[in-house]
């Protein structure tokens, strides 16, 4: 298998489609065969992705990177940044809006579930300019 | 116990009832409303007892891979969950029962 790469593009505040490139990873990683556990992986880390983006940045764009080795999935928005790294690992803390929290969402899991789900997670910020977050599973 | 057969013992409503549930087995019950925690903890081939009838929630079941959402307390399902749960292959139920006592029905008839 060689490398194969795609891109998604992720609207900003649209609940209704937030999952809809993890479920396209998700799939096509099935077809290829990926080990159910690396495609579960793959798709609770990327998912809670897509819904941060969407909860808070104006969406933003999502690059996957499919290689006999590992899967690697770079999200990259022009949110507001993330003002302290620490706190937002923490289980339970969120600063999600009460919409969003009706919806669901804002239990304070995104990115300590993205944490749990990936083999490596590197979050690049900067207050006022965005956010990139780079996910590595091992595809074993 | 087979999706499809949870479907005909429970005497819930279906609201769709996905290609193959007559061959998707249930290992078991999943109860939680927050998704992310859902997500989290939700295992392959639960029937996920909540009360999140929303296009979100129809992710997370089929992300996760669980077998069936069954909706609790006859809770409201959105138009766009029931077309999701169709383009996705999920089955949904609905329970009038609290979350407790549907949990307890279904557990029932997996231990029968």
């Amino acid at each position: 298998m060689s490398t194969l790469k795609f891109h998604y593009k992720v609207d900003k505040t649209d609940f209704t489609r937030a999952g809809e490139a993890s479920s396209d990873v998700k799939g096509k990683l099935k077809k290829m065969g990926c080990d159910p556990e690396v495609v579960r992986k793959v798709a609770i880390a990327m998912y809670e992705g897509e819904i941060n983006m969407v909860i808070h940045a104006d969406g933003g764009v999502i690059d996957v990177e499919i290689s006999p080795e590992d899967i690697t999935l770079v999200l990259k928005d022009k949110g507001p940044g993330i003002a302290d790294i620490d706190k937002a690992m923490q289980e339970g803390y969120s600063t999600a809006s009460e919409n969003v929290r009706s919806l669901g969402f804002g239990a304070g899991m995104g990115l300590p579930n993205m944490k749990k789900y990936s083999d490596e997670m590197k979050i690049e910020t900067e207050l006022g300019v965005g956010t990139t977050v780079t996910m590595v599973i091992h595809n074993t | 116990m087979t999706v499809n057969e949870l479907a005909e013992k429970a005497g819930f409503e279906t609201l769709n009832l996905a290609d193959g549930s007559d061959e998707r087995t249930i290992s078991g019950i999943y109860c939680c409303d927050l998704l992310s925690v859902a997500m989290s903890k939700g295992f392959p081939g639960a029937a996920w007892v909540t009360i999140m009838g929303n296009i979100n929630a129809a992710a997370v079941a089929s992300l996760t891979d669980m077998a069936c959402v069954v909706l609790a307390e006859g809770a409201a399902i959105d138009e766009m969950m029931v077309s999701k749960a169709k383009q996705q292959g999920i089955t949904v139920m609905q329970s009038p029962l609290p979350i407790f006592e549907t949990a307890m029905k279904i557990n029932g008839l997996l231990n029968a």
